[in-house]
């Protein structure tokens, strides 16, 4: 559906809260994109009330894996440290869409008023962006890991070689014989021979 | 076959029933394979049991509440047939404002009402030289340590709205924020207290306990929709947590469990601060003064477990009098339902009247009336709006 708002109607102001700078970057871009121009990014947690009053936003998403989520929960009452209340993004009707956003790891509060049709694209963006951020986080992690084996690997073939006086070659094979025998890794092997070798020493 | 569980807790020491049921294998002998699951914030855990994400919580006591009533949030009947712990909470002040208090101390310095009026002349001090006005940090707007604050300060003749600012913060950021003065003191649960304490930026006050005798705080909690369609296995989980909270209250088996707790993926910090504090026995200020109480942290003793709807009421009547909701007959009757001490008697294999014998039925406030949940209106009146320090 995308951002159609009636031509009138000025582009809600959006804080971001989030301690990870690229994916408020990625969420940042995508709102951009979107024709959301009023965004505003928080990185420090130090007073993070008074810099959200200061900013006077719309909307506030959060990143579920940060602490001060609860520090915005009190935004509800009324009290000398909040002076004015603001209600959560909550549609008792809108199951999935909540679902949807806890799985993405991303919760939204909005000022009292701002209408619903007006806070669903932002949050259909903000979980296809977050989305679209942990899968890219998983593959990184998974291509740090595959380069770390192989550096695993490459030391205890190096081991090999030296005490059994075999080929690059046949170090591999007896890795990965020994490895399909035992039921484990290659590298859970080679990490093993890294470790005696290191008592041994 | 056995029945996989997704539990959320927060790293607190009152989460202990439920890591020593896993870690213990207290879970494992009732059929339960339960995956614990760590979290940073109370809304985190809240919505997450609410989605279903979580069969069962590490909860504080008022969010359960809260969610039942759909105050504050989107409402989701919560049942909490079992206490996870009661009392537990400390009130720590910066030095500063510690030597403050004491400066203007008439009386005993463990006396509520004593520091109380106390903490009323500083603020009205400071509101004379012009100062800003005082900043406790708390954990939730639903939260044990909003009202146990409020409720203390309140007696002494400070507006906790008025007089002073309350802010919600994470408990693993109320030590830096003591230390930086962004706050000039917090309740919250252990380990963060003794935190403070050993780090030199904080002295202990107050146990929560000098404030009210026997406080729910944190409860096993479940969505009611999930307890009906799930008896036995609730039923298997309350008996696995019952006898894990056992096994956390006696003495000799202390060490042990403040070893299972300070695992890195459990409260992570060091077993020596855990055992002080289930031994209720903390060092309240730098230079090494140490204060210990029975009554600092209950759990799996003195009948800590099983569910008291009374203390549900004390906490409703705590909501309504700090304004977050209105006072009504029915919703008292449902925030009184959420407690089950039925569900808890049943899964033990107890009448509800050998279960009735094991709770004392008291809140033991030091200020205002003997409460009666029968009469609310009666009770609140009673401490009325609290006289502003303003001249």
């Amino acid at each position: 559906m995308g951002a159609e708002f009636p031509p009138k109607e000025p582009s809600p102001k959006i804080v971001i809260v989030d301690e990870s700078p690229i994916r408020a970057a990625i969420l940042e871009e995508g709102l951009r994109e979107a024709g959301f121009t009023g965004v505003v990014h928080i990185s420090e947690m130090q007073s993070l009330l008074q810099r959200i009053y200061a900013l006077d936003p719309d909307v506030i998403l959060i990143d579920l894996e940060n602490p001060s989520r609860d520090i915005l929960e009190q935004m509800f009452q009324v009290s000398r440290a909040v002076r004015r209340p603001i209600a959560m993004f909550v549609d008792q009707s809108d199951a999935a869409s909540i679902q949807a956003s806890v799985d993405a790891g991303v919760s939204a509060y909005i000022v009292d008023g701002l209408k619903k049709e007006r806070v669903k694209p932002i949050l259909d963006l903000c979980v296809s962006r977050f989305n679209a951020f942990a899968k890219l986080q998983d593959e990184l992690d998974r291509a740090k890991s595959a380069l770390e084996d192989r550096k695993v690997i490459d030391r205890a073939k190096g081991i090999l070689m030296k005490l059994k006086g075999l080929t690059e070659d046949e170090a591999y094979v007896l890795l990965r014989s020994t490895a399909m025998r035992e039921k484990k890794k290659i590298s859970e092997i080679a990490q093993s021979i890294l470790t005696a070798s290191e008592l041994l020493k | 076959m056995s029945r996989a569980l997704h539990i959320g807790f927060i790293p607190l020491i009152d989460a202990a029933a439920l890591i020593v049921a896993v870690d213990k294998g207290f879970a494992k002998a009732e059929g339960l394979d339960v995956t614990l699951a760590r979290e940073v914030s109370w809304s985190n855990v809240r919505d997450k049991l609410n989605i279903g994400l979580f069969d069962a919580a590490h909860l504080l006591a008022p969010v359960a509440i809260a969610s039942s009533l759909g105050v504050g949030h989107v409402k989701v009947p919560i049942v909490a047939p079992l206490n996870l712990g009661l009392n537990g909470n400390a009130i720590t002040a910066s030095p500063e404002l510690h030597a403050a208090i004491l400066h203007e101390l008439e009386g005993d310095r463990f006396d509520p009402m004593a520091t109380a009026r106390a903490l009323a002349r500083v603020v009205a001090a400071r509101r004379r030289s012009g100062a800003e006005p005082l900043t406790f940090g708390m954990t939730f707007p639903f939260s044990t340590h909003n009202y146990q604050l409020r409720f203390w300060m309140a007696a002494g003749g400070v507006d906790p709205d008025e007089d002073v600012r309350m802010v919600v913060l994470p408990p693993p950021y109320m030590v830096e924020s003591l230390a930086s003065k962004q706050v000039d003191a917090f309740c919250v649960g252990d380990p963060w207290n003794s935190i403070a304490v050993d780090r030199g930026v904080g002295c202990i006050l107050h146990f929560a306990s000098d404030i009210l005798l026997r406080a729910a705080e944190k409860v096993l909690a479940v969505r009611q929709s999930w307890a009906e369609r799930n008896r036995e296995v609730l039923a298997a989980l309350i008996r696995a947590a019952f006898h894990a909270a056992e096994f956390s209250g006696q003495p000799e088996n202390r060490a042990e469990v403040a070893h299972i707790l300070a695992h890195p993926d459990r409260i992570g910090v060091h077993p020596d601060v855990i055992e002080r504090t289930l031994a209720g026995r903390l060092n309240i200020s730098a230079d090494g003064t140490v204060r210990e109480s029975r009554n600092y942290l209950l759990i799996g003793r003195d009948g800590a477990a099983r569910p008291d709807p009374v203390q549900a009421a004390w906490l409703y009547a705590q909501m309504a009098r700090w304004k977050q909701t209105s006072l009504s007959r029915a919703a008292l009757d449902a925030a009184m339902a959420v407690f089950r001490p039925d569900l808890y008697d049943a899964a033990l294999g107890r009448s509800a009247a050998a279960g009735a014998l094991e709770s004392t039925e008291q809140i033991g406030a030091f200020a205002g009336p003997t409460f009666d949940p029968g009469d609310l209106q009666t009770y609140l009146a009673a401490f009325g709006k609290p006289e502003s320090t303003k001249g």
